[in-house]
């Protein structure tokens, strides 16, 4: 076990990945100056916005863009990680054409939504140029400390709230970076490795305690019981679902989760010639985009439904298109072949009954030759570890009340991915953030009634 | 075919379009490439004793990411000997007779310079004369420009003065900065001046520098009050444009002056009865070329009128503008809000809220009517709301619906039509063109002015109780 105080920098921690930056380029460039102010010129300045409205952490959107449109960045930044302490990647990671700028009432205007996260990535990044400090202080010591099970988004805006209401807040983190999927699962053109530990860097001078490389079992949660005052659950889910047919252990076959947390820390840099993934969601998406950029020559997403039902948004169907993926519609892998390693899926086609399910044409089957099958079919919970008798569970995610993320046992707390079956960035971490702002209200209450 | 041809206090123009005395006016080879450009006119940059510049001498307003609003200046008269420009003028007008040169002149308070100076323009051929007595920095702290502009004697005596060697038509530029515009006005028309011009710019200081503390524009750290034009003036230029026209006593030809870039700008000087409107900081900013568009614009809506000139319709309306007085008390509107066109911004709504009558109410999607709901419980609600990324596997079922989307009713805000005084603000906040109209209540009430009521006795004259001479 690693124990971290913050004064260390996460940010020079990160792999140094040449090759990954050259091929990982943003997807959307950074605003210059003059691109920014012209565009924040464009905000109506809604009042009650309906951006603020969409965004899971309610940003106040027209504050912070008339605050570039005014030069005021420090004002513009702070206004940003007041409501969303991770306002940098979800300025990058966000789906906004299905939040904010979805949202935006442009659309309806000249038909041209505000560039909100753009305009967001640029006051954050203007105070990182800055080096500037974080620009809100930990609250005067409580004597309270609360454990946080898991170093993703929901546990960091958690502890956020906490150290600023001042609560001692404590990160468990079975990775050796903090972070979790904002660190290892985001596709690099969107949110780079590097990118989301300078974000934490300065969250954690609120004076967070980090614990890395630590697996919290049903033991250590016990100790962790004992020791604290209050339990924040932010473990996220568990490992992607498998096939279930044989050869599944076959080199070459990995899953999405691993494939782009290996090339984000610089351990994969190539792809061979030929990869397929299983599954149309975005996470299948990032995994396919990534073997393209990473060299592979034929992609191929594979899903056993069509276009229509496919999970990903569908701005990331189009972009996935744009990297060069080809989509293979109505299959479903029913073998594996390959001696040492793979050599190729044999790929059984489906056809819709009346009934809505899918069973398979048997003599149709389709051969694919491939060198790497990355599977990208969900992700299943690891919840076990909890005792449900304590806290509820409902399909192994945990049961919470929505506005304060407490769990049935009223002394744990939880949010992000192990609540709410796998959403996005912003939606941890309003998650984190609701629950510390409970958290911190439960402990004030438990000692008045004390 | 309408015709932009005029004639102004006697001098045949092409067009109305002038350029007015300034830096684009400066020398002969400006002033022919902006006739070949189309302009009908240019009104030569003021012609006096050479001075010396400072540099820097301009500064400017932007606005919300536009550039120059507002320009101001600290640049004085011509800097070339009077030769020099009288020798261009008369090459100007060999090569081009049938453009309006008008010479700007300046010189000090002497009857014998100003006699020398309007003798030696009119030799060179200027088609009129135009004396600035504007010119409100740098020139006035040497008894000229506004100096002689905010004294109506001064004014009166120094047009008599060019009145008795004057052959062409004399032209007063008439100053802003005075508290009655139409006092100098009358004094040069009393002492036989043949047109007016309206108006020279407006004392500004356009801004501090916040790292410095320097004032702009910036001359080795210091400033001085400048001169403003550009579109932030053209209100303040109609409004006295619209005083002098008006005024018995003052009124003249009058060519029009601030803030014009535009056929539509021209047009709403012309209506107030300019018959040449003149033209500086849209030139500035974007160069002779706009004349083109003013030109083909103002006859494309002269042709849409029916106008066949622009005396049919120079001044038509003057007389809608009246003393406040005599507007109708009992006339009614209310705004409107057309739902199909309204995007949910709620600016109407902040703005009703926070800077007009609270009479505007977000409401449509509640049970009943709540005009007690206030902006800050609206925030509060919506604050409160949890909001999650909508994903197609958890809540749509398949790839989701896709934009644009309607405004939601609860975003549509409603006017309550009894409490709206029809002040006109939410309609100029709106961004959506013709989304609120303002629209006619018949209250079944008769016109009445304030004037008729003091008239018959229903409220007390305030002058009376004042005594207040300027009422």
């Amino acid at each position: 076990m690693t124990s971290m105080n913050e004064s260390t920098s996460f940010f020079d921690q990160a792999p140094d990945a040449p090759e990954i930056a050259t091929r990982f380029p943003d997807l959307h460039p950074p605003f210059n100056k003059t691109a920014a102010l012209t565009e924040a010129n464009r905000c109506l300045y809604c009042f009650d916005a309906p951006c603020t409205a969409a965004c899971p952490t309610h940003i106040d959107v027209p504050r912070f863009i008339k605050k570039i449109a005014s030069g005021n960045l420090e004002g513009s930044a702070k206004t940003i990680l007041d409501a969303n302490i991770l306002g940098a990647s979800c300025a990058r990671a966000c789906p906004v054409a299905v939040l904010c700028e979805g949202a935006c009432v442009m659309h309806r205007y000249n038909q041209q939504p505000i560039a909100i996260a753009r305009l967001q990535r640029f006051a954050i990044d203007a105070l990182h140029e800055d080096g500037a400090c974080l620009p809100f202080a930990p609250g005067a010591d409580t004597g309270k400390s609360v454990a946080l099970v898991g170093g993703g988004p929901a546990s960091l805006a958690c502890a956020s709230e906490l150290r600023r209401r001042g609560i001692r807040a404590e990160i468990f983190d079975a990775r050796p970076l903090p972070g979790g999927l904002n660190t290892y699962g985001i596709a690099e053109y969107k949110l780079p490795l590097a990118e989301s530990l300078r974000e934490i860097d300065l969250l954690a001078q609120l004076g967070v305690h980090f614990n890395f490389n630590v697996t919290v079992d049903a033991k250590k949660l016990a100790a962790l019981d004992y020791a604290h005052d209050a339990i924040f659950l932010g473990i996220g889910l568990g490992a992607i679902h498998r096939l279930g047919i044989a050869s599944e252990a076959l080199q070459g076959v990995t899953n999405a989760l691993d494939y782009i947390a290996d090339y984000k820390s610089g351990q994969i840099t190539s792809a061979p010639e030929r990869v397929a993934v299983i599954g149309a969601g975005n996470t299948a998406i990032d995994a396919a985009n990534a073997a393209v950029r990473l060299g592979a020559s034929e992609v191929h997403m594979i899903y056993r439904r069509g276009p229509e039902q496919m999970s990903a948004f569908a701005y990331e169907y189009e972009h996935a298109k744009l990297e060069g993926v080809k989509f293979l519609w109505h299959l479903k892998p029913v073998g594996i072949k390959g001696v040492d390693k793979v050599e190729g899926l044999d790929l059984a086609r489906l056809e819709v009954t009346s009934d809505g399910s899918l069973v398979p044409k048997s003599d149709e089957n389709v051969q694919l030759r491939v060198d790497l099958v990355i599977l990208a079919i969900g992700q299943a919970t690891h919840t076990e570890f909890l005792d449900s008798g304590k806290i509820k569970l409902e399909q192994g995610r945990i049961v919470i009340d929505r506005a304060t993320g407490q769990t049935s046992n009223p002394k744990y707390f939880a949010g992000g991915d192990c609540t709410n079956g796998g959403r996005e960035v912003v939606d941890a971490v309003a998650d984190g953030k609701r629950a510390g702002i409970r958290i911190a209200a439960w402990l004030e209450e438990q000692d008045a009634d004390a | 075919m309408p015709t932009l041809e005029t004639t102004f206090a006697g001098i045949r123009c092409m067009n109305p379009f002038w350029l007015a005395s300034a830096p684009p006016t400066n020398c002969g080879e400006q002033v022919m490439r902006a006739f070949d450009a189309g302009w009908g006119g240019a009104v030569w940059k003021t012609i006096g004793e050479p001075i010396t510049n400072v540099s820097s001498r301009y500064s400017s307003i932007d606005w919300n990411g536009q550039r120059m609003m507002g320009l101001n200046n600290i640049e004085l008269i011509s800097d070339r000997p009077i030769e020099v420009n009288l020798r261009e003028i008369a090459e100007v007008k060999r090569r081009y007779p049938k453009h309006v040169v008008i010479a700007s002149l300046m010189v000090e308070s002497k009857r014998h310079a100003w006699h020398e100076i309007v003798q030696r323009a009119e030799d060179a051929g200027a088609d009129g004369l135009e004396l600035n007595f504007g010119c409100p920095h740098g020139m006035s702290e040497r008894g000229m420009g506004s100096a002689v502009g905010q004294v109506p004697e001064y004014c009166g005596q120094i047009t008599e003065w060019v009145k008795e060697k004057a052959r062409t038509p004399v032209i007063i530029k008439l100053t802003p900065n005075i508290s009655d515009i139409r006092m100098p006005a009358r004094a040069a028309k009393q002492a036989g001046a043949d047109a007016l011009s309206a108006i020279n710019t407006i004392n500004s200081i356009t801004g501090i520098d916040l790292d410095t503390l320097e004032p702009r524009p910036n001359v080795d750290g210091k400033s001085s009050h400048g001169g403003y034009c550009g579109p932030a003036v053209k209100p303040i230029a109609l409004n006295m444009v619209q005083q002098v026209m008006s005024d018995e006593e003052a009124s003249l030809p009058m060519s029009g002056i601030g803030g014009i870039g535009s056929w539509q700008d021209a047009a709403e000087f012309m209506l107030l009865g300019a018959g040449t409107v003149q033209v500086c900081t849209a030139v500035m900013h974007y160069g002779y070329r706009i004349v083109e568009d003013m030109a083909d614009g103002l006859l494309a809506w002269m042709r849409r009128k029916g106008y066949e000139s622009t005396e049919d319709f120079r001044g038509l309306s003057l007389p809608n503008i009246t003393e406040w007085k005599h507007l109708d008390l009992n006339y009614k509107i209310v705004a409107r809000i057309h739902e199909d066109k309204c995007i949910g911004c709620e600016l109407c709504y902040t703005a009703c809220w926070d800077g007009a009558h609270q009479c505007i109410h977000l409401d449509r999607a509640l049970p009943a009517p709540n005009t007690s709901r206030t902006p800050e419980m609206v925030e509060a609600e919506s604050r409160h709301r949890i909001s999650t990324t909508p994903i197609p596997k958890l809540d749509l079922n398949g790839a989701g619906e896709s934009g644009p989307y309607r405004t939601p009713l609860a975003r549509i805000p409603r006017v309550d039509e009894h409490e709206c005084v029809g002040c006109n603000l939410c309609s100029l906040v709106c961004p959506v063109p013709d989304c609120i109209t303002m629209e006619r209540v018949d209250n079944g009430l008769p016109p009445e002015t304030w004037d008729e009521r003091v008239n018959t006795g229903l409220v007390s004259d305030g002058s009376a109780a004042t005594g207040n001479p300027n009422v």
